[in-house]
């Protein structure tokens, strides 16, 4: 039996060696259900991926993928892309009733991405990488093109490692009409690497997902450091689906949630792919506000957007989780009423004015911060055919004029560039900030606009990003063992947390030409400028004459008989 | 006849200072009939403005006013009320002035042809009286004020006024003589909006008039003057660009203010014809129908000035009415100016067809302009097409308005060689028609 035991791990060390040594990926999968005062419950998937590689080495080609989906690893070494952002929603988020999320993203369909600084044509590489990410996801983003992309210069600095600072190599888009279907949901549940069918992301279910106030699924992919000295740098992929089920609509009124009455189905086991697999329920306001089962021994804290919440755990990846019926659902029951706590900052959009000639686009940021001032980063994209007039630009707080300390304005281009308008501007404390501009509506040509254009034009949401005080102080230190929600934006300093907040996008109507002319105008325009030709060429080029009349037709017969005739002619 | 002119000024900056006082300044510089894209006030604050942001005015599409116009407004921004109203009045002197200089030799060279007998017997009462003459100046002067088109242009404080300004200058210039200064003016004209290049042919044939040179091709004298009138126009045209150059050290101005009024990009709608034809446009044919309304602008200029070389000032009202039609962003401050040549052709009225006509057409039009227009954009209850109709209508009689007294100079001019009362060949009366 010795040479037994002694051939094994002989074989074993052999198998060992003659593996090549293959790039260390993990695999975490996350599930956190906040319940809202309101009554409605949010759910917030996260899946995290990360790999030990560098895909922008230059010469070797990344191969062999395991956890790490090849789509995106391919994308991501084709068009020398650093970080990735892209984001579906179908809804809006509602601050005020619901807090902050914990990864917003604006309505529509949203991406942003540094590219490598040894690009040299970032728009033709922009271009593609934006088409071939419109197949990856069965969206249209191919009609991302120049004359909606901006390059902001300090609102989306990158999240992952990077000292970038040269925004040449930023691009963002949005396209706030973009509607999400469960065609852009299979192509990203396929990106997981245990599918849809083991592990948290067997609750997507469509009819489920889409029946409800707000779901937003986004892809995440940066560069990040694998421990406190950033001595080796691994690129992390995150999914994210983010979903609000409200009461009345899923939940019949009654305020009693569970993962069967969500999602229409409930865990039957952890990915096996997965390092970790855990679901998170926030009972900080427990046990006056609802009731929990089945309980949990297992108990977390984290400090997320600069509040402590304390959570119930519950690890899939041990058996007892399921129970008897070898199934997890969880169920809530609610119990009372309580007051949310407001959320610090706060932003809404809207148009004013009336006519199809000119308008006003009113931003409101709200600061509840009790006692604290902060500053907030306002970026604006607004299309060319709404013409901006920054002149008319006011910032005014508690109705006194608040001057913005640093103002990029990058004026559009008709049909090449939209406008960019970024602001930094101090909010005092428990105020109301609003900021306006002036636009002017252009008039398009015939083919420029969509087949409904009574419908109106989408502007994209404004992005107020801030750090914002913190209650309590935020954890600077980096530890592997961190719950995904909360480590998602590095926190740099203890007493502030990023926030970023997304507008409602607008929609504008634009003065139409009627659609059923062009022909009838061509003539009738061409009509008018012949009736000035033909004028002015009799005038050029006749002369005044005396109208002598013709003779009646009876003299010219008779003239034409007296000529044959040799006969002198009547006058 | 200081007094009168001055009572007239005092009148014209007494209803401007009144407009710009009341609430109706606010609308009226709104009004797409009165602004363009190209003059409008709110787009040179906004290039100040963009300015101020050490953005180039000219990097977004918002701004279309040459350097020259920084230039300007970057000192006198807050007193451009006063500026304005100081550019109608340097234009309606300098109207007054060369009316009363084209007035006085008109009437010498009528007292030279009488006294040399070229006037047939019967055609006397054609000819023009001093009585008759003495009023012309001021009618002019108080045409160009008191129009409300003028006056409408003003209080909006549409660039539209400057330029005018200085085609009046031009025109001053021209008819005292001076080639020197009229070929600056009209480097400057041109500078501000490419149209009035066209009124080169014109200011030509006055001075070589004046100078007794025949027009003729074949005789060295012509082209002399003409390369000298030339090389003074190029050469004024050469420098103010280049000092524009030197302004903020780029030649983005020149796509910007020039490329834009050529390529026409912007379709907001106003007065004339182009804005929606080319919003309806084939994309395929666009360029093909750009360079056709382009061209239509300038080719009647060698045609006219063939037919005018003896009447260069009436090739002048003619040129700038043509521009005032077929320029891409017409404005009622350009139909302003050549209407107030009207009065000097008063002695035409009797050969004028259909002026009855055309001045209901242009008033019905004038008063539905804003009525349509509030329909279509905040009613909702039009659209687009009627705007656009009566656009149409309103260049139609403008185009009738301008062939009209063409015709009518042209019957009077072929009445002073022929005699007025034309006999057929049987003795009876005769009827004149173009053949």
């Amino acid at each position: 039996c010795w040479g037994k035991q002694n051939l094994k791990s002989l074989l074993k060390l052999i198998v060992i060696a003659l593996t090549p040594a293959a790039a260390r990926d993990e695999f975490q999968e996350e599930l956190v259900i906040r319940p809202l005062h309101s009554g409605d419950i949010y759910a917030s998937f996260q899946f995290r991926t990360l790999w030990d590689t560098d895909f922008l080495q230059e010469g070797q080609k990344v191969s062999h993928y395991r956890l790490f989906p090849k789509s995106l690893g391919q994308v991501l070494s084709k068009f020398s892309v650093r970080e990735l952002h892209i984001s579906f929603t179908q809804g809006f988020w509602r601050t005020m009733q619901w807090g902050q999320p914990f990864i917003p993203s604006p309505p529509g369909a949203e991406l942003w991405v540094w590219f490598h600084d040894t690009v040299s044509d970032v728009d033709g590489n922009w271009k593609e990488l934006t088409n071939v990410l419109s197949g990856i996801f069965c969206a249209s983003l191919n009609f991302i093109d120049l004359t909606n992309t901006v390059q902001p210069s300090a609102s989306f600095k990158p999240l992952g490692l990077g000292n970038a600072t040269d925004h040449r190599f930023l691009r963002y888009a949005t396209l706030p009409r973009e509607i999400v279907c469960t065609e852009n949901l299979t192509p990203w549940k396929k990106l997981l690497p245990c599918g849809s069918k083991a592990g948290l992301a067997v609750l997507m279910k469509s009819e489920k997902l889409f029946h409800s106030s707000f779901h937003s699924q986004a892809v995440h992919i940066r560069p990040i450091c694998q421990d406190e000295q950033c001595s080796s740098k691994a690129w992390e992929l995150r999914q994210t689906l983010n979903v609000v089920f409200d009461l009345h609509t899923s939940g019949q009124g009654k305020k009693e949630w569970s993962l069967f009455k969500m999602f229409s189905r409930t865990l039957t086991e952890a990915c096996p792919l997965a390092s970790s697999s855990k679901v998170y329920v926030d009972i900080t306001d427990n046990p006056e506000l609802f009731e929990l089962s089945p309980a949990t021994p297992l108990l977390g804290q984290a400090v997320v957007l600069g509040d402590r919440r304390t959570y119930s755990v519950y690890d899939l990846s041990r058996a007892e989780t399921f129970g008897q019926l070898r199934s997890f659902n969880l169920l809530l029951r609610w119990k009372g009423d309580s007051d949310m706590l407001r959320p610090l900052l706060h932003a809404e959009r809207y148009v004013a004015g009336f006519g199809l000639q000119t308008g006003e686009i009113h931003t409101v940021i709200y600061n509840n911060h009790p006692y604290r001032a902060f500053p907030v980063l306002l970026m604006d994209s607004v299309p060319w055919y709404l013409q901006l007039y920054i002149h008319t630009l006011t910032v005014t707080s508690k109705s006194r004029d608040n001057k913005p300390s640093y103002i990029h304005y990058q004026p559009a281009k008709d049909r090449h560039r939209p406008h960019l308008l970024e602001m930094l501007i101090q909010l005092p404390p428990h105020s109301m900030t609003e900021v306006t501009v002036q636009f002017e509506r252009a008039l398009l040509k015939w083919t420029e606009y969509t087949p409904d254009p009574n419908h109106g034009f989408y502007v994209g949401s404004s992005v107020v990003s801030a750090l914002v005080p913190s209650m309590v102080a935020m954890r600077t230190n980096f530890t592997q063992d961190q719950p995904l929600f909360s480590s998602f934006v590095p926190v740099k300093e203890e007493s502030s947390y990023f926030v970023r907040v997304y507008t409602e996008p607008l929609l504008v109507n634009l003065p139409t030409p009627d659609f059923s002319m062009p022909y009838n105008v061509i003539c009738l325009t061409c009509t008018v400028v012949a009736v000035g030709y033909g004028s002015f060429y009799n005038l050029l080029t006749r002369t005044f004459q005396v109208d002598e009349p013709s003779p009646p037709l009876s003299k010219r017969l008779a003239n034409l008989i007296r000529r044959m005739r040799g006969v002198p002619l009547l006058t | 006849m200081a007094a009168p002119l001055t009572l007239l000024l005092i009148v014209a900056v007494t209803i401007r200072a009144v407009l710009f006082r009341s609430s109706w300044a606010e609308l009226i510089s709104e009004r797409v009939e009165v602004v363009s894209p190209l003059n409008a006030w709110k787009r040179v604050v906004e290039g100040l403005a963009l300015l101020d942001l050490g953005v180039s005015p000219y990097s977004g599409d918002v701004f279309h006013e040459t350097p020259f116009m920084i230039y300007l407004f970057h000192f006198v921004v807050d007193y451009a009320e006063i500026v304005f109203m100081i550019a109608d009045g340097i234009t309606a002197v300098a109207l007054y002035l060369s009316i009363q200089t084209y007035n006085k030799n008109v009437f010498r060279k009528q007292k030279y042809a009488l006294e040399s007998d070229r006037y047939p017997a019967d055609c006397l009462e054609l000819l023009r009286s001093p009585k008759e003459m003495f009023y012309i100046p001021l009618k002019v002067a108080m045409f160009y004020l008191l129009n409300p088109f003028t006056i409408l242009s003003c209080v909006a404080k549409s660039t539209c006024g400057l330029n005018n300004a200085i085609i009046a200058l031009f025109i001053l210039c021209t008819l005292k003589g001076s080639a020197l200064l009229s070929g600056i003016l009209l480097a400057l004209a041109t500078y501000q909006s490419i149209y009035p290049l066209t009124l080169f042919a014109p200011a030509l044939l006055f001075f070589l008039q004046r100078l007794y040179i025949p027009v003729n091709l074949r005789r060295s004298s012509f082209w002399f003057f003409t390369l000298q009138y030339a090389f003074i126009y190029v050469g004024s045209l050469v420098v103010i660009t280049g000092l524009s150059f030197f302004l903020l050290g780029s030649w983005d101005f020149i796509p910007s203010v020039y490329g834009f009024i050529f390529s026409v990009p912007d379709l907001t709608p106003n007065i004339g014809l182009f804005w929606y034809f080319f919003a309806e446009m084939f994309e395929h044919f666009r360029l093909f129908f750009i360079c056709v309304f382009q061209i239509n602008v300038f080719f009647y200029t060698i045609p006219l000035s063939i037919k005018l070389k003896e009447h260069p000032v009436f090739l002048i009202f003619m040129q700038i009415a043509i521009i005032s039609i077929f320029k891409s962003y017409p404005t009622v401050g350009d139909v302003a100016l050549y209407m107030a040549f009207l009065p000097a052709w008063s002695h035409l009225y009797r050969f004028l067809r259909n002026i009855f006509l055309v001045s209901c057409v242009l008033l019905a039009c004038s008063a539905l302009f804003p009525v349509l227009w509030h329909l279509w954009i905040y009613a909702g209850s039009a659209n687009s097409n009627f705007y656009y109709a009566i656009t149409l209508l309103f260049n139609f009689g403008q185009i009738l308005l301008v062939s009209d007294y063409f015709y009518a100079y042209l019957r009077r001019e072929h009445h002073l060689t022929h005699g007025l009362y034309l006999k057929k060949k049987d003795g009876t009366e005769a009827t004149l028609v173009l053949k």
